[in-house]
């Protein structure tokens, strides 16, 4: 069986999408992404010099002829802004990939889902591959599917706060319904945690917060890697059964094999 | 409900009288919380908190690290005038003190600008006196279109307005509005701030509230520590406003500041300065009950002192700051607002971070997302 991840017809390796904030210096950020095996790299519009004037840039620790850099509308909010801001990087020869972020709140930047839908209604229209943060809803993610979104990127738990698969239920739910990948975006704060998204059948989880402040990011960034092939493995081999309770015999049955014929 | 209200039926200084005595059992319970309230910061404020200041701070450099992670924010201020028609007896600008004053022109902010840019600067925070005819709106409006081409992201730290009037700066292109209540104490206020329009204790008090209506993204507010006594007074009332400006003006990022006062041309000094340590405190006080403000250090500070706080819980910070209009391009035309006491260029500040494992971050914004009036006016 072919398990590569696929997104919008594009092949990659990797199921491991690393965001770019938060690191301590740009060199910290190229070693983690070296070690994490990704090949698709996040990057917030809001810090790249879309002007090229020259000045400081997070772009030049980013190794595009090795990454699908995937740029983000992070510190949009609302679908016009987002909008804007896509149009603009496309302009400036940026990838047309972008992974969609609408957050009105900037305290657990939150997705507005109405907005997002929006947002990402005009851009599939404007010929990007959308990329959508969203509530972990199932009926939402089913209408970002049904607007042409290449994948959907469910919240495990708030950004940052590396709670985990908090939205454990509803995730469940959106991986059996969904005929897109289903990526899960914020809240990863353990490799454990991305392991037992991948256990579930989530197609590919998005890492930042838990990289980028660890002592050593490189070597989280691996632990990262690891724990995502593990749990893609686990799952195609049949993961087996959880009980409540051990089962020793037949306590109701058991009897009708000691009776003699 | 707005905060004028709020801050009515806040006990501050009961709250302030509590930290004196909180006990060791309170500074525990606060700690071991996972939301904090006005009580628990009350609690970090005080002399039993300041005995277990260590603890404060890894807890506060832990929160500082999952919010806003190895990253420092830089701005720049850029004074446009120091006209001013209103007498605070602290400041360096007050109305009647004989100091070379001087006003910007468009021309003249823009070189200003350029040298701020040519430095990295992304960010610049714009500030004048209160002088309604030399800076008035207009006068502000015009700056703002004239600098939004070099910055993607400007703020404004000047006198106070209306929502019509800082929904004329949002269209222009501001995005950030810094109001500091000085004091929050209404008789030391009133003390203070002996003339001008300035004296308007609540108006200013409503100030952020009503740039938050207007549609600025960025609120930053702030008690200038030196001016009421106690101090912790202040930094109760401060942490109560931001308490309330996360619920009421839920869309906006915030950042509070405590700046302890500086020599100026006033010739005013405080009674009982805040101590280093006790600002350090209140620095990871703030950061325990506001995980996700920003705190903004000065240049106001000294250089090993500021750097040093970073971990504890400063996010942003600005780096060879002059306070007199003009002084990046034209130094020694006009005074400057205070003394500043960090005079290190912005690369050695941006050396200083990275050497502490922090990455100075310079562009964190994007025109982009200015309002569409701000777009259509810039091309026009």
């Amino acid at each position: 069986m072919d398990d590569k991840l696929t997104i919008a017809g594009r092949v990659f390796g990797s199921r491991l999408i690393v965001g770019t904030g938060k690191f301590s210096s740009g060199e910290a950020m190229r070693d983690a992404l070296a070690a994490s095996g990704t090949e698709i790299v996040t990057v917030a519009l809001r810090r790249v010099d879309l002007d090229a004037t020259g000045g400081p840039d997070i772009l030049e620790f980013v190794d595009r002829d090795r990454y699908l850099l995937l740029p983000n509308t992070s510190g949009a909010i609302d679908a016009a802004e987002a909008v804007r801001l896509a149009r603009l990087a496309r302009a400036m020869g940026l990838p047309d990939w972008v992974k969609l972020e609408v957050t009105p709140d900037p305290r657990y930047l939150l997705p507005d889902p109405i907005e997002t839908l929006k947002a990402a209604e005009i851009l599939v229209a404007d010929g990007f591959t959308v990329l959508p943060y969203c509530s972990a809803d199932p009926i939402l993610c089913k209408r970002l599917e049904e607007a042409g979104c290449a994948t959907v990127m469910p919240l495990g738990s708030w950004i940052g706060s590396n709670q985990g698969l908090r939205t454990r239920d509803a995730i469940k739910i959106i991986v059996e319904q969904a005929a897109i990948p289903v990526v899960v975006d914020a809240g990863l704060g353990a490799p454990s945690h991305a392991a037992a998204a991948l256990e579930m059948g989530v197609d590919a989880v998005l890492v930042n917060t838990a990289i980028a402040v660890a002592r050593d990011p490189a070597e989280m960034a691996r632990a990262f890697r690891d724990a995502i092939e593990a749990g893609r493995r686990a799952l195609s081999a049949g993961l087996a059964a959880v009980r409540t309770d051990a089962e020793a015999s037949s306590p109701l049955t058991g009897f009708l094999d000691q009776i003699e014929p | 409900m707005t905060f004028l209200d709020v801050l009515e039926r806040t006990p501050v200084r009961e709250l302030a009288a509590f930290a004196m005595r909180a006990t060791d059992l309170d500074v525990s319970r606060a700690l071991a919380k996972g939301s904090r309230d006005l009580e628990d910061f009350a609690a970090l404020i005080g002399p039993v908190a300041g005995d277990r200041l260590e603890e404060l701070a890894r807890a506060s450099h832990a929160l500082t690290l999952q919010r806003f992670g190895r990253t420092v924010h830089m701005y720049a201020p850029m004074y446009l005038s120091n006209e001013c028609l209103t007498t605070c007896t602290y400041c360096g600008f007050a109305k009647d003190l004989p100091i070379a004053r001087k006003t910007l022109s468009t021309e003249q902010s823009l070189c200003e600008g350029e040298f701020l840019r040519g430095h990295g600067y992304r960010h610049v925070l714009l500030l004048t006196g209160e002088h309604q005819k030399l800076t008035g709106i207009d006068f502000l409006c015009d700056h703002v279109r004239a600098l939004r081409a070099l910055f993607p992201q400007i703020s404004l730290e000047v006198q106070v307005w209306g929502t019509d009037e800082y929904r004329q700066l949002a269209a222009a292109g501001c995005d950030g509005v810094v109001i500091y209540q000085e004091t929050y104490n209404r008789d030391a206020y009133a003390r203070f701030h002996v003339a001008g329009r300035k004296r308007d204790y609540d108006f200013r008090l409503g100030g952020p509230e009503r740039a938050a209506t207007a549609g600025i993204r960025r609120l930053g507010i702030g008690a200038l520590l030196g001016l009421h006594e106690p101090w912790r007074e202040d930094a109760v009332a401060l942490a109560a406003h931001a308490l309330h400006l996360l619920k009421a003006a839920w869309r906006q990022e915030l950042s509070v500041s405590v700046p302890r006062i500086r020599p100026s041309a006033s010739g005013y000094s405080p009674e009982q300065p805040v101590t280093d340590r006790e600002l350090a405190q209140l620095i990871c006080a703030l950061r325990l009950v506001l995980p996700d403000a920003g705190i903004v250090m000065s240049s106001r500070e000294a250089p090993g002192f500021r750097d040093r706080l970073v971990p504890l819980g400063v996010t942003h910070t600005s780096a060879g700051s002059h306070t007199d209009p003009g002084g990046y391009t034209e130094p020694g035309e006009a005074e400057g607002q205070f003394e500043v006491n960090d005079t290190r260029a912005p690369e050695e500040v941006a050396a200083a971070l990275r050497a502490l494992g922090y990455e100075p971050v310079w562009k964190d914004w994007d025109s982009a997302m200015r309002p569409k009036e701000a777009e259509e006016t810039a091309s026009a």
